[in-house]
């Protein structure tokens, strides 16, 4: 008979039911990287920071003082009845700095605290100026709100990298132990089946649901949060591929032997956990240390979101990029000749 | 042994120890083209290892293995396109439906049964767009065989293809297999059924303990006993084995469960001699049955114990 279907063909049809037909999978793949976005988002939106609490310590100049730096806008003061009150509050955190008069300005507060010497600068500011300070450079402010710098720019590339680590190995592997705990690779291995084609399989039908996983990633970005996609849609869609490619032959990897859940969901976080930390998903991966970088860089999930920043938010080439898609493809491919060469089919 | 053209399997001093379970013991077997071939034994035996090593799924620890003139290692893909195999505990996915199941398995064989015709060998045609899922467990197991027939094999595997089934679906599938095998196909399948293998079976191997402790065609394997009539009976008060050895035409004296078993040549000798001894031990028959003996009466004959000892 030759109308039989390619058994890749098969197979991949049957993964991609076999997903249809799990609510809870759908849910995890499309809704989660879209609440999460939509909950960070509106953490970290746009907005003036909030007045630092400040405290004024009582006298005769309290009512001045205070008065003074409620019509700056920058600090929110509060008198306090006396300066041990005042400094309590100050060793508690409730405000970042106490101001006295004793006929020079003090300012009490701890150094420490980032809020606190800028608490100091504000302070002063507003009061040399109430009191009539002359500046000898006048001054003025003109404000950068940029579409392509604000932390919702930063985090939506970096969800949709762990978005397609999280769904690759997460939705490979759980499958795989699946399968193999109830016997279905047992059987499959029985028959003529390519070993190959199984394990292909699985990642070809992640490629399909990618595209819808990016496009509601993406869309969402755009339209709720206005982020910018600079460089060129193909290209992301390519690194997201090769992302699907990487995390599909690294879910592979980690399901290719383990016979219990609990050992496979271990093996996972223990791939996934690093990356989400050192990733730079939710803060640059620059921060760390000079000695731990090459270690960081040479993450896949580093250099997947490395990539989709340098496309979507500076509109870098194919060619600028194709380090880092280079690092994803080798991840995928050598996870995918491992997991092969040691898979367990029972 | 006859030499292997001849012979779907061939083993020889198949090995397989687990541990310090030996699962296999030394077992040799021989299974012929165009024969339903039953391993008969208790839970526990060795069958599942043996079925298992013979479809290539796991290796020996020692022994030689030829299914269909090859044996396994090499060129592993080309010999499974000959095989059809349904495991015990293989599960198939229940998300998927029956037709779509059994597509995905036609698919993995360059030659094989249309999925429309093979449904209707297993009367399935009325489930072909029901999730596996929702079948019941009859069903399950029809499509597991329908799934091992999807490459029209040569040589077919069934590990325990009838365990738990309702008394219907079990003769459903003894009629599909007696329907393979009538097309001149070969069946080797495990059993702890006897009803199975004397229905099914051409010849039957005994396994206990990894071994093979008798081999032949079911009636031949009745024979052997030598007395073809089993009685069972109970007396008041119970009567020892005393009154019961020496009896002309009764063996093998039993006790099970409070009940005395006996092998019997003849019941028409072997009936008024056991009513007579009792009288004159001062015992009461209480119950006495006979059946015809069976290949768990062989079972019992050659272990001391049942076969479904659970």
């Amino acid at each position: 008979m030759s109308d039989r279907p390619h058994p890749l063909v098969a197979l991949t049809r049957t993964r991609l039911l076999e997903f249809v037909r799990e609510p809870e999978a759908l849910f995890w793949v499309f809704m989660f990287p879209v609440l999460m976005a939509l909950v960070l988002g509106f953490a970290f939106r746009d907005r003036p920071p909030d007045p630092i609490p400040v405290g004024v310590a009582a006298g005769p100049a309290a009512p001045e003082l205070s008065a003074a730096l409620a019509r700056a806008g920058t600090v929110r003061p509060a008198v306090y009845a006396d300066v041990a009150g005042g400094l309590q509050a100050v060793r508690t955190g409730r405000i970042a700095l106490l101001v006295e008069d004793r006929g020079t300005l003090v300012y009490h507060f701890d150094p420490t605290r980032p809020d606190a010497r800028l608490a100091r600068l504000e302070v002063d500011d507003a009061i040399q100026r109430a009191r009539g300070r002359r500046d000898p450079s006048p001054a003025s402010e003109a404000l950068v709100h940029e579409r392509g710098s604000r932390y919702i720019d930063f985090l939506v590339p970096g969800i949709l990298g762990l978005n397609l680590m999280g769904t690759g190995i997460w939705g490979i592997g759980f499958s795989i132990v699946n399968a193999r705990l109830k016997k279905t690779l047992k059987l499959m291995a029985a028959t003529p089946m390519r070993h190959a084609d199984y394990l292909l399989a699985q990642m070809l039908s992640r490629f399909v649901f990618l595209i819808l996983e990016v496009a509601v990633i993406l869309a969402f970005g755009v339209a709720v949060f206005g982020v910018p996609i600079r460089g060129s849609v193909v290209v992301l869609v390519v690194l997201a591929f090769l992302g699907a490619l990487c995390f599909g032959g690294m879910g592979l990897l980690v399901a290719s032997r383990a016979r219990t859940l609990e050992a496979a969901n271990g093996l996972m976080n223990l791939v996934m956990v690093p990356m989400w930390l050192l990733s730079g998903v939710f803060f640059s991966s620059e921060r760390f240390p000079k000695a731990v970088q090459p270690l960081v860089q040479a993450l896949p999930l580093t250099a997947l979101n490395n990539a989709l920043r340098a496309v979507m938010l500076e509109g870098r080439s194919a060619a600028a990029v194709a380090g880092e898609a280079a690092i994803v493809a080798a991840w995928g491919l050598v996870s995918f000749a491992a997991a092969l060469k040691i898979f367990r089919w029972q | 042994m006859s030499d292997s053209a001849s012979s779907a399997i061939v083993c020889r001093g198949l090995k397989k120890h687990y541990g310090d379970v030996r699962a296999v013991d030394g077992l040799d077997l021989e299974v012929r083209a165009g024969e339903c071939f039953g391993l008969l034994g208790p839970n526990g035996a060795g069958k599942t290892t043996t079925i298992e090593i013979l479809e290539g799924l796991t290796k020996p620890d020692e022994g030689d293995v030829v299914v269909l003139g090859r044996r396994w290692g090499s060129q592993e893909r080309e010999l499974r396109e000959r095989l059809g195999v349904s495991l015990q505990e293989s599960r198939l996915t229940e998300k998927l439906t029956v037709y779509e199941t059994l597509s995905l398995f036609r698919s993995f064989y360059a030659r094989g049964r249309d999925p429309e015709r093979l449904l209707e060998d297993l009367s399935l045609e009325e489930k072909r767009d029901a999730r596996v899922g929702k079948l019941s467990g009859g069903q399950r197991q029809r499509l597991a065989v329908a799934c091992a027939l999807a490459g029209d094999p040569e040589l077919l595997f069934l590990d325990e293809p009838t365990t738990g089934l309702d008394p219907q679906s079990r003769l459903q599938l003894w009629e599909r297999i007696a329907v393979y095998k009538a097309a001149g196909r070969t069946v080797l399948l495990t059993t702890h059924y006897m009803e199975e293998a004397e229905r099914l079976c051409d010849r039957v191997a005994v396994v206990d303990h990894g071994r093979i402790i008798a081999q032949g065609t079911p009636a031949d394997l009745i024979a052997g006993l030598g007395a073809p009539h089993i009685l069972e009976f109970a007396t008041e008060p119970a009567v020892g084995v005393g009154v019961l050895s020496g009896l002309r035409g009764l063996r093998d004296p039993r006790l099970r469960d409070g009940r005395w078993q006996l092998a019997a040549a003849s019941l028409a000798e072997a009936v008024p001699a056991l009513v007579e001894a009792l009288e004159r031990a001062g015992a009461k028959l209480v119950s006495l049955s006979t059946h015809r003996a069976t290949l768990e009466d062989v079972f019992i004959a050659l272990t001391g114990r049942e076969l479904r000892d659970e």
